[in-house]
């Protein structure tokens, strides 16, 4: 069982597909606790890699090849490393806990949790394929479900927001099909195996294309290829200006599709940077890191900062927060530090922990008040005085104050970054003060000041969504006491990757 | 082996048994009362002559009946192709309300015959015979196209069908002129040889080139001899342009690298294929099949109606496929043959699900499809995802598999193939944007009191299972496909 725990953990939700799809539609519990059920064994295993994952080791572990179409060189290949191993974590977390958050729903149930579990799968899928194809199909395998989930079970303009979604990642995807086939043709043998791509990349070209602009800019193969992958991962990030996509998403699908898209999909951007970019093109990389990825990072974090400043939609707002927080990712990868590569990668798995959390309060008071004008509550903490306390930690986690994890992995990335680049780190730093401004002024508006007579009969948050909240909260809480916990899991590959991109910086 | 008349019957069994079917089922037409046996039997003599054909794949291959056809693994392919499509065909006419109105033993009699012309069309090696085979499958499809009675779209359809027809047989007749004026010769063995001697002037060589497109163009539908497709897709019964759409296109294909690879083209070293006499027909086709995927897409974008839809649809996809022609290598043309068999199948599966609609609810416009999912029709609706999403070109589909193997061949050749890339993932992004339209009618609309339920017969649940498990199958396992694409590319040429 320990051999294929990769598989079990990536198909069990599958499984759980099948059978929800034959259980009869008008039982909803059945199917409920069904759904629920089949994400109890990954969530299991994760618990069960945690403990056993070496920490010293940089490469990979859990591996399992199985030739699948050898004709192509195609391989079923998985495997777990310090880049990948708190994704995986994350992603089963989450997926257990949003089955719970979902609980509500009562339109289509059967339809809801097979498309549910099968995103599971496919999200699973992304962060253990070291196959590129593999890794292709996976990516493209969670657009299908995310469409219908939040094209059906949205809100208001979930037409549009379903549609601007898939066609915005689409875009990217083929991009980087175009990326892949050309690594393809140019490894010798011809392979899509990860690994083996990175072992041959001294091999991708540095010398200036003779095709305009790219010769103006000075870029070779490694630099065009790097580019349209990023792209494709950028839009899933997302990073400025292919974020547009975002806030439509966001606001309009379902509590737990939120929780999922910010705290599992928005990675996969960041983590495909990591697993691919930089390893597979570290010239490009380093060349386009400062000027490019630092600089948009930067630029995310104060755009995305101003942008949730200015909303009336607490969703939004939510939504925004997020590309400010994935601004400090890129911004600490491009640093090439110890301390700034780590910091991004735990901000990749707290921003996943918090966000949820966010979206999950904010599903709470929707679900309770039917709208989400921060303007139109006031007072809240009045009448509900648990949910504002868990509220607190989230906000003030988001906020990075010292104690929750934000603060670890935010403080990391300007740490990290300060060595390279003051400039940035200190317009990084800013947007602390900006999230601290717009998260302070919210709390004022929702939680403080005189109760709104609307709101107050509204019932004091309940035991299924505090169930859904507290694990991760206790994970906020001991990954800002504690960051080791997760930080030992990454830091031996992170350092070899650091190290596969530091010659090439000039 | 260049055999004779005589000697090449032994060869021939496949077309022999297709051709006893037709007759049969004129024969049979006329004595039987109960129709709809009629189906079955031309199902039958179709998969005799699909065995007959799968036994002599691999054979030898060689020259039948003096030179005018040639038997080997590429024409046997395309043979397999159009047979599968004239079988599913068939079974989707079985319950289709549309045709009840139609003769049915002629219906099926012009079916096969199509099928049979598509055989000859695959293996021709003389320009006189191709000229014959394209035309035998052009007049049984004008008549097929019209032949629903009392009915002015279908006519309307068919006599569009026929005049557009004409002129481009015309100009394909007359650049077959030159080309024998040119090289004294119709024979494709004997045209490449004089070719490859030289003398021949480069510009009336492309000017025959271009005037022969026009006839196999007009077949595989790109621009711009794709004008007749939307009106002939809408009016003609959906059966019979689900057999357009996927089988003529394929024959389409098959004639058009028959000519242009084995005819015009010389081998050269690692399945690589060189141009001759200095006319780059290749360039002016990566122009063509740029223009005929974008103009494809853009005009299926605003269409109402789901027929008229494919049919655009259908165009850029005679786009994409010509991304394989034009790299001028094998793994482009594998990547066709691939393709042709995934868009067979899937483009029919979505055809089969506007059969059933049409069926329960009498109509074709995208909005008839309002909430399909929640009026008791979830797996058509399903099944209609499927393969739309498939046409697309997302994994883990078989049109995601297709689409790879064109991309990888573009991508293989680079430089300024990389534009086409380009211009083809654009098309791709743009594609989803009307597919998925239909996709949310069907599931993110709700259903509007008085929609009819739609409810299927079991031929057609059948049928509808068996396309969408092969298209989700072949794109998570396709090496034994890929495998035959590969097997499939050997022209017999000496």
């Amino acid at each position: 069982m320990t051999d294929n725990i990769l598989s079990y953990m990536t198909f069990f939700p599958l499984a759980g597909m099948i059978v929800v799809l034959l259980l009869p539609s008008k039982s909803h519990n059945l199917i409920r606790w069904a759904s629920a059920l089949f994400t109890v064994p990954p969530l299991l295993l994760g618990v069960w890699l945690y403990a056993n994952f070496d920490r010293i080791n940089p490469g990979l572990q859990f591996v399992e090849k199985i030739p699948w179409i050898p004709a192509y060189n195609i391989d079923y290949f998985v495997g777990v490393d310090g880049i990948s191993i708190s994704m995986v974590l994350l992603t089963a977390l989450l997926s257990f806990l949003c089955i719970f958050a979902s609980w509500g729903i009562d339109k289509g149930v059967k339809g809801y949790f097979a498309l549910f579990l099968l995103l599971d799968t496919g999200m699973m899928g992304v962060f253990v394929a070291l196959d590129f194809f593999l890794f292709y199909i996976f990516w493209e395998l969670m657009l299908l479900p995310m469409y219908f989930l939040i094209g059906i079970w949205g809100g208001p303009r979930r037409e549009y927001a379903a549609i601007k979604f898939f066609l915005y990642t689409l875009f990217g995807s083929v991009l980087m099909l175009l990326a892949i086939l050309a690594l393809y043709f140019t490894s010798e043998p011809h392979t899509f195996d990860m690994t083996r791509l990175i072992a041959q990349s001294g091999k991708y070209g540095v010398q200036p294309l003779a095709i305009w602009p790219f010769d103006q800019w000075g870029w070779g193969f490694q630099h065009v290829v790097w580019m349209a992958l990023f792209i494709g991962f950028a839009i899933k990030i997302p990073a400025f200006p292919f974020h547009t996509w975002l806030p439509d998403a966001h606001v309009e699908a379902p509590t737990a599709i939120s929780v999922i898209l910010a705290g599992v999909l928005l990675k996969m951007g960041t983590y495909g940077i990591l697993r691919v970019n930089f390893p597979m093109l570290p010239q490009a990389t380093a060349d386009l890191a400062y000027w490019f990825l630092g600089a948009l990072g930067t630029f995310n974090i104060i755009y995305g900062a101003l942008c949730a400043m200015a909303q009336k939609d607490l969703k939004k707002l939510v939504a925004y927060s997020s590309v400010s927080h994935m601004g400090y990712v890129m911004l600490g990868m491009a640093s090439f530090t110890t301390q700034g590569i780590n910091g991004a990668v735990l901000q990749m798995f707290n921003h996943g922990t918090i966000t949820g959390m966010l979206f999950l309060l904010v599903g709470v008071i929707y679900d309770r008040a039917h709208h989400r004008e921060i303007e139109g509550f006031g007072g809240i903490a009045a009448v509900m005085p648990v949910y504002t306390g868990v509220t607190a930690v989230a906000f003030f986690a988001s906020m990075g104050l010292p104690g929750l994890s934000g603060f670890i992995s935010e403080v990391l990335v300007l740490l990290g970054v300060w060595q390279k680049y003051p400039i940035l780190a200190i317009l990084g730093a800013s947007g602390v003060i900006l999230t601290a401004g717009y998260l302070l002024w919210t709390i004022q508006r929702i939680y403080l000041g005189p109760t709104n007579e609307k709101y107050k009969t509204l019932s004091e948050i309940n035991g299924r969504e505090l169930f859904t909240l507290i694990p991760l909260g206790i994970i906020v809480v001991i990954l800002g006491v504690y960051p080791h916990a997760v930080l030992d899991l990454l830091r031996a590959s992170l350092d070899q990757l650091n190290q596969a991109v530091i010659p090439h910086l000039s | 082996m260049d055999l004779n008349n005589f000697e090449s019957l032994k060869f021939f069994y496949p077309e022999a048994i297709l051709t006893g079917t037709i007759l049969l089922l004129v024969v049979l037409d006329l004595i039987l009362k109960f129709k709809r046996s009629l189906g079955y039997i031309a199902i039958v003599g179709c998969m005799l002559s699909l065995w007959a054909t799968l036994e002599l794949y691999g054979t030898l291959g060689g020259w039948l009946f003096h030179r005018m056809i040639v038997l080997d693994n590429f024409s046997l392919f395309f043979k397999v192709v159009s047979l599968l499509a004239a079988v599913l065909v068939v079974w989707m006419s079985l319950e289709c309300r549309e045709l009840q109105a139609v003769h049915q033993g002629e219906y099926y009699t012009l079916l096969l015959t199509a099928a049979l012309g598509m055989f000859f069309m695959a293996s021709s090696v003389n320009l006189l015979m191709a000229y014959l085979s394209l035309e035998l499958v052009s007049l049984t499809s004008y008549v097929l196209t019209g032949s629903l009675p009392h009915n002015r779209r279908s006519s309307e359809a068919a006599l569009k069908y026929l005049i557009y027809g004409g002129v481009a047989s015309g100009s394909m007749i007359y650049g077959m002129s030159w080309i024998f004026g040119m090289t004294g010769s119709l024979d494709y063995a004997q045209i490449s040889a004089a070719l490859l001697e030289g003398g021949v002037h480069r510009l009336s060589l492309f000017m025959a080139l271009v005037l022969i497109l026009a006839g196999f163009g007009y077949k595989i539908v790109f621009v711009p001899f794709h004008m007749w497709s939307p009106d002939v897709y809408q009016g003609a019964p959906t059966p019979v342009t689900a057999f357009l759409s996927v089988a003529s296109n394929a024959a389409g294909v098959a004639i058009l690298i028959r000519f242009f690879f084995p005819a015009i083209s010389r081998v050269a070293e690692g399945g690589d294929w060189l141009y001759v006499a200095g006319v780059e027909w290749p360039h002016f086709l990566l122009f063509v099949s740029m223009v005929t995927m974008t103009l494809g897409n853009l005009c299926a974008l605003n269409q109402q109606n789901l027929k008229r839809m494919l049919a655009y649809s259908g165009i850029a996809h005679a786009g994409y496929l010509l991304m394989g022609l034009v790299v001028l290598n094998n793994d482009g043309l594998r990547a066709m043959l691939f393709y042709v068999v995934v868009y067979l199948i899937m483009n029919l599966g979505a055809f089969l699900v506007v059969v059933i609609v049409a069926d329960a609810t009498g109509r074709e416009d995208i909005e008839g499809y309002r909430g399909l999912a929640w009026r008791g029709a979830a797996i058509p609706a399903v099944c209609m995802a499927i393969f739309l999403f498939s046409l697309t070109g997302l994994p883990p589909f078989a049109g995601f598999v297709g689409k790879f193997f064109l991309f990888a061949a573009v991508i293989k050749q680079g430089g300024v193939f990389v534009i086409l890339a380009v211009v083809a993932i654009l098309n791709s992004v743009i594609s989803l944007y009307y597919y998925a339209g239909v996709v949310k009618t069907m599931f993110l609309d709700f259903p509007e009191a008085g929609d009819p339920k739609v409810e299927m017969g079991v031929n057609s649940s059948a049928l509808l299972g068996f396309l969408s498990c092969l298209t989700v199958l072949l794109g998570l396992y396709w090496g034994p496909l890929a495998f035959y694409a590969n097997q499939s590319l050997r022209f017999f040429m000496k």
